[in-house]
């Protein structure tokens, strides 16, 4: 470590201000505190001594994620293992599976070696396109705007690409985190002053601008003329008992071996982060009690008023939960402390706004089978108004209290 | 007159636009911007109704009461918006379809009012014939800005030409179906802004509200 602390010192102070790099000192900052601790202290009252900076907040959002990311691999790879497996070897097209052959393993859902190699050729160019593209964005709005580069971008960048399908073409992903990170967090000033979650933002504009690439059922699964539908699709079209036709239990949407975007699928995956973001406290609990109590109680309501033509009214709640990109937006997204409601009522009211907004639009709207990264969304535009009723609401009741 | 005629004509294009720096008539510009054709003529439709009614309120503008000038004022742009949409029925019908109830709501477009309220209640005819010519041509400029990005990377096109071979047509060009839809007019003028004021810094407005730092004290 010291030796570390050495090379960095001796190239600061052309960094510093004076020095004949200064223009680039948020580069040279970003590098220093993915090497080492940040030195900073805090220069005014009240001197708290805590350890959780941004840095660490980040890094263990990131860490949070890895149970997502291992169910990534998997799932992909066990997907488009069961295609192949279904459809014959000659549909094995393209280098991945080029390499997959070349290696040695099978084409065999029941390999999970296979399942993880195979899944990983899928995730990693995706990933690394996503750090590469967005990373550029990053860097340049860092040296332009004069402000840091941080591992906030670290997080946007796991979660954007955890809510893609894995046959996206890498040109769009390219395109989607360009369009999150710049429209969706550095017009507004970067890292803690963006009102819209910017993985969120990347993944909409892809939804609207490449439909046939995003929805559908050919994307799920990345082997050519394979077709399945996702769990909600299913529902959408014959309701949620048809899913034990084709073969889905809970249980098999519960652990995630369904048909959907790379991270998302494995409610368990998601809720070990949870557990993990719960109990560092960077998940503030008060949001999944909302967002929980927003969903469960819509549904139930919607499944006593019934509905002779729409399947999905009979949707129960627990369905809800382990379909779609439900508890991965309730973990991962509805948690984001900047573009949640700040006040501790705000974050039941917000919870549970997008609670209901993703029951809503999965049930009543025709158009959309799939409803969470809408609601959430939504819910982001109404968090600043929640607060400012929530605060409105306290100066009445003090002044009233102190008339 | 403060300014010459040639500023009155020039001003409006890029140091006071109507759209970029006032942000007006932005219901319109999201909504026919879809394909450059019928920004093109939309972008016609206003200028002309902009000039004239421009024109006409200020021939009148002595004889106008102030108390109710609004009024006087709406007759006039309502006619003339009346007779450009007749024009546009009988020679251009597809595209009077296309653009439908926007050629009514000439009428209500904030530039045509604002030019009549600011510029042509005050000065003589033909400076507010070519204020109006100025603000209309400002309008179009970025109405044919918009429309060209949205068009050529939405469908492909230019004024339907076809530049980019899509996809669906054996090319190799995937539109962007978002660009397609109203909303996406917004990112691009707001993008425009951007790209505007970033060339000409006296536009940006002052800060309603400056995010503290701690620093010591």
């Amino acid at each position: 470590m010291g030796m570390l602390r050495d090379f960095f010192d001796k190239f600061e102070p052309s960094f510093l201000k004076g020095g004949r790099y200064e223009k680039y000192f948020p580069l040279y900052e970003m590098i220093e505190s993915l090497a080492l601790t940040p030195r900073t202290v805090t220069t005014v009252a009240p001197h708290a001594r805590s350890f959780v900076d941004m840095k660490r907040i980040m890094t263990y959002v990131v860490i949070s994620t890895i149970p997502c990311i291992l169910m990534a691999l998997y799932n992909t790879g066990y997907q488009a293992n069961g295609a192949i497996m279904a459809l014959g070897p000659d549909s094995a097209t393209g280098w991945r599976a080029w390499l997959v052959a070349k290696s040695g393993l099978p084409f065999d859902p029941g390999n999970p070696f296979s399942n993880l190699f195979f899944g990983a050729l899928y995730f990693l160019p995706i990933y690394i396109v996503t750090l590469a593209i967005g990373g550029i964005w990053e860097c340049l709005f860092a040296v332009v705007r004069g402000h840091e580069v941080n591992e906030g971008f670290l997080v946007t960048s796991m979660l954007f690409v955890l809510i893609l399908p894995a046959s996206t073409p890498l040109w769009q992903v390219a395109l989607g985190i360009s369009f999150g990170v710049v429209l969706g967090k550095e017009v507004f000033g970067g890292t803690g002053k963006n009102f819209l979650n910017p993985a969120l933002v990347g993944r909409a504009f892809l939804y609207f601008a490449y439909p046939a690439n995003m929805s559908g059922d050919t994307v799920w699964t990345p082997v050519d003329g394979f077709s399945g539908a996702t769990a909600l699709g299913i529902t959408a079209a014959e309701g949620p008992q048809a899913l034990a036709n084709h073969g889905i239990s809970w249980w098999d949407a519960f652990f995630g071996l369904i048909q959907g975007s790379l991270g998302e699928t494995s409610t368990l995956a998601c809720l070990l982060g949870l557990v993990f973001l719960l109990a560092t406290r960077i998940a503030n609990w008060r949001l999944i009690v909302g967002c929980l109590g927003g969903m469960i109680g819509f549904s139930l309501l919607l499944n006593l008023i019934g509905s002779d033509t729409n399947p999905m009214f009979a949707m129960p709640w627990y369905w809800h939960l382990v379909l779609g990109g439900y508890a991965f937006g309730l973990v991962f997204m509805v948690t984001e402390p900047v573009s949640a409601s700040q006040t501790n009522v705000g974050r039941y009211v917000y919870g549970a706004l997008i609670g209901f907004m993703v029951v809503m639009i999965r049930v009543i709207n025709p158009a959309f089978p799939e409803g969470m990264m809408l609601a959430i969304l939504f819910g982001n535009i109404f968090a600043p108004l929640i607060d400012f009723f929530v605060i409105k609401a306290n100066i009445a009741r003090r002044a009233k209290r102190n008339a | 007159m403060s300014q010459t005629r040639k500023e009155l004509l020039v001003d409006p294009l890029v140091d006071n636009n109507p759209i970029t720096l006032q942000v007006l008539g932005i219901c319109s510009a999201l909504a026919v911007t879809s394909s450059l054709q019928v920004a093109a003529v939309m972008a016609l439709a206003v200028t002309t109704v902009t000039a004239f009614s421009s024109f006409f309120i200020s021939m009148l503008r002595n004889q106008i009461p102030s108390a109710i000038r609004i009024i006087v004022q709406m007759v006039i742009i309502a006619s003339l918006v009346i007779v450009v949409d007749q024009i546009l029925k009988a020679y251009f019908y597809d595209i009077s379809k296309t653009l439908s109830v926007f050629v009514g709501l000439i009428i209500t477009n904030c530039i045509v009012m604002g030019r009549a309220e600011a510029f042509a209640m005050k000065n003589p005819p033909v400076a507010s014939f070519i204020d109006g010519i100025g603000n209309g041509l400002g309008y179009s400029l970025i109405l044919m800005l918009v429309g060209f990005i949205r068009e050529l990377f939405g469908s492909g096109s230019l004024f339907g030409v076809t530049i980019l071979q899509t996809v669906n047509n054996g090319g190799w060009y995937v539109p962007n179906g978002l660009l397609l839809l109203p909303p996406s007019a917004f990112f691009v003028i707001g993008l425009l802004i951007w790209a505007f004021r970033t060339w000409k810094p006296e536009q940006v407005e002052a800060r309603e509200f400056r995010i503290q730092t701690v620093e010591a004290h």
